[in-house]
């Protein structure tokens, strides 16, 4: 109890002192705050990240790629393996008694972001970003039930006709329906745009598979199989039977599955960049906090002095001295937090995606795990900056209690 | 009205370690002060006063030579037996009353309490007396700068009081005031001791302020020179 009084009075009387200081404190505040608003930006864009992709695909769908491939873009798939597929077991029928199977195409494109958007209007002179455009089966509609055309039309097979993703027509130039876009050497037709629960799809372009084929000379081959499953233990069947031909050396996953590990590979990478950008401008912050409490250590000398003349403990004032540090840090938390919060919480972002290298949509998300990540570095570096200058107060010759003011 | 020695110090020798310089400050000194005795030190400066009142109040120890105080040893203490050696027997009163600016005037009376076993309002009470005792019951929450020198050191008086210590130290307590306010800390140190007792150390330059202690001891060169007796 005793010792609780005393360190609750010096604490009191350190902080109550942050006013005499008020720049360099502030200052401090700042310094922090921005570290943390650095740190939380870079996680709330990894965890946005990870949700979008999360959200992407579904668990009755398989995805089958070439063995080993490991995305989309390094595999390769023939029209014989895909017509295996199509009779493989596991496999949905619908009421027609054909299989739900769509042999995909994987085609890097690119195209124009709103605010690359030249101020004339010229798109033909601004900087162009990856895109993926997807040709699909003939399938290719029937096997997404979860599929909504929000505006227009599906393209019709056989035509130069495109559906847009509505994540990638918000955040793109020219994909309005009814635009013309040129992709590679051809023109092609925006006639609708799609949503798909918020999933890495709606940063896509999707057209009719032969169509692709033909205009970017890619007869005969697809990136992946889509196909959908009969139920639970579908997969497994699925697998074994692809297992069981030497023809089907084909990894074969769900897509739900797929796009979760694509999620977390990207996300430590932004995190992996996030991380040591933050510790670095910590280092930073944490040479203002030591400068700020070295200065209001000097400043209370007498204070300390006349404090452990009256018989308060060395450690009192080390705690005290501490805490006040701690606070100056996580006013510096909290107010990086709030600044992310209110600057890119719910903002939307694209980035280009590890796995596919091209662009992906999402939403900044600053959660409370990713908050406390923030202020957990806020207050080590609190901790670091005033751990030794409340050694020095500790420290403090009792005799200096005489000198003038 | 003074009785057994309270402060003994015998053969007592301090010296400073400066780089390769050792500079002595006191070379085997004796000093008694009885219970109840107001003594008032003068002498040129650098001749060792502050350091005299650091071995009294136990905030130095000496380089060789034995302190007791009320019969006990406090120069063999540790540091920590020395601050609750301290908290308990020494009330210390300063040139420029050394009060924690962002504290009220009652929260800098209480700060000594506050190393005791008293309550809340136990240490409220206390409170309130010994600033009715200094006069100043009505500034309780006023903070220091909203105070005249004179009304804070008569703040820091009873802050020195408050945890009831036989021995007052102070150094210089009226450097920095005007004679009259000089004069009404010095009555009050004087009350003080004839009134409650207390035991009280006063270093002062000013032959005025030596008046009012019991006796005036002079330092010069590491040596008591002169002891007069004035009441
Ligand atoms: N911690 C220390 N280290 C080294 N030398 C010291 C220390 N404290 C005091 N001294 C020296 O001891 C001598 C006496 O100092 P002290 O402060 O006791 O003098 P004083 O009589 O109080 O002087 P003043 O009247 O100016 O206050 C001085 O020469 C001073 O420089
Ligand atoms: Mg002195």
């Amino acid at each position: 109890m005793r010792v609780f009084n005393e360190i609750a009075v010096v604490t009191t009387i350190c902080i109550k002192s942050i006013p005499q200081r008020f720049w360099a404190s502030f200052s401090t505040v700042v310094a922090v705050g921005l570290v943390v608003t650095v740190l939380l930006a870079f996680l709330a864009m990894a965890a946005g990240f990870q949700q979008t992709l999360r959200g992407t695909g579904a668990k009755d769908m398989a995805i089958l790629m070439r063995a080993g491939s490991q995305a989309e873009l390094n595999s390769g798939v023939t029209r014989d393996q895909a017509r295996l597929i199509e009779e493989a077991p596991g496999v949905m029928k619908d009421a027609d008694g054909k299989p739900l199977v769509s042999p995909e195409l994987y085609v890097i494109v690119d195209g124009v972001k709103k605010t690359a958007v030249p101020a004339d209007g010229n798109l033909k002179k601004a900087p162009r970003s990856n895109l993926t455009l997807r040709g699909l089966g003939p399938a290719g509609i029937a096997v997404r039930p979860d599929l909504k055309i929000v505006e227009g039309r599906a393209f019709k097979p056989g035509t130069n006709e495109l559906m847009v993703g509505r994540a990638l027509q918000k955040d793109f130039a020219g994909l309005n329906v009814g635009n013309t876009v040129k992709l590679g050497n051809s023109n092609w037709l925006v006639v609708g745009a799609f949503e798909l629960g918020g999933s890495v799809f709606e940063s896509e372009l999707w057209a009719d598979t032969p169509e692709v084929q033909d205009l970017f000379h890619r007869q005969n081959v697809f990136q992946s199989i889509r196909a959908r499953l009969t139920g639970p233990d579908a997969l497994k069947t699925l697998s074994d039977y692809a297992a069981n031909d030497p023809q089907l050396k084909l990894d074969v996953t769900t897509e739900a599955d797929y796009y979760a590990q694509q999620a977390s590979r990207t996300s430590d990478l932004i995190q992996k960049l996030g991380w040591p950008l933050a510790i670095a401008m910590a280092f930073g912050a944490l040479a203002g906090a030591l400068n700020t409490m070295y200065s209001s250590v000097a400043a209370r000398a007498q204070e300390i002095a006349t404090l452990r003349c009256i018989g308060f403990s060395g450690t009192s004032s080390f705690i005290g001295t501490l805490l006040e540090s701690l606070v100056l840090a996580l006013m510096g938390g909290i107010v990086g937090t709030l600044v992310t919060w209110v600057l890119f919480d719910g903002l939307t972002g694209s980035t280009l995606s590890g796995a596919s290298f091209s662009q992906i949509v999402f939403t900044f998300h600053l959660t409370p795990a990713v908050a406390l990540q923030g202020i957990i570095l806020a207050l080590v570096v609190g901790l670091v900056g005033g751990v030794f200058p409340a050694w020095r107060a500790a420290r403090i010759p009792i005799v200096e209690a005489y000198g003038t003011p | 009205m003074t009785g057994q020695t309270l402060i003994h110090l015998q053969d007592v020798s301090k010296r400073f370690v400066k780089g390769k310089d050792t500079i002595t400050i006191f070379d085997h000194l004796g000093l008694s002060i009885p219970a109840g005795d107001f003594v008032a030190v003068m002498g040129p400066s650098g001749s060792g006063k502050t350091t005299l009142l650091n071995l009294l109040g136990g905030i130095d120890q000496p380089t060789e030579g034995s302190i007791t105080f009320d019969g006990g040893r406090v120069d063999t203490l540790t540091e920590g037996q020395l601050a609750r050696w301290r908290a308990h027997n020494v009330g210390f009163i300063f040139q420029f009353y050394n009060l924690m600016p962002t504290l009220s005037a009652a929260r800098n009376v209480e700060l000594p309490l506050l190393l005791t076993s008293f309550g809340r309002a136990e240490r409220k009470r206390r409170v309130e007396a010994a600033l009715s005792l200094v006069g100043l019951a009505e500034r309780a929450d006023h903070y220091p700068r909203e105070m005249s020198g004179g009304q804070q050191q008569r703040v820091a008086i009873a802050r020195a009081l408050i945890s009831d210590p036989k021995l007052l130290l102070c150094d210089e307590p009226t450097g920095d005031l005007d004679r009259t306010t000089a004069d009404e800390i010095l009555a009050m140190l004087r009350l003080l001791n004839q009134e409650m007792g207390k035991t009280i150390v006063m270093v002062t330059h000013d032959p005025e302020a030596a008046k009012y202690a019991r006796r005036t001891l002079h330092l010069d060169k590491g040596r008591f020179t002169e002891r007069e007796l004035v009441a």
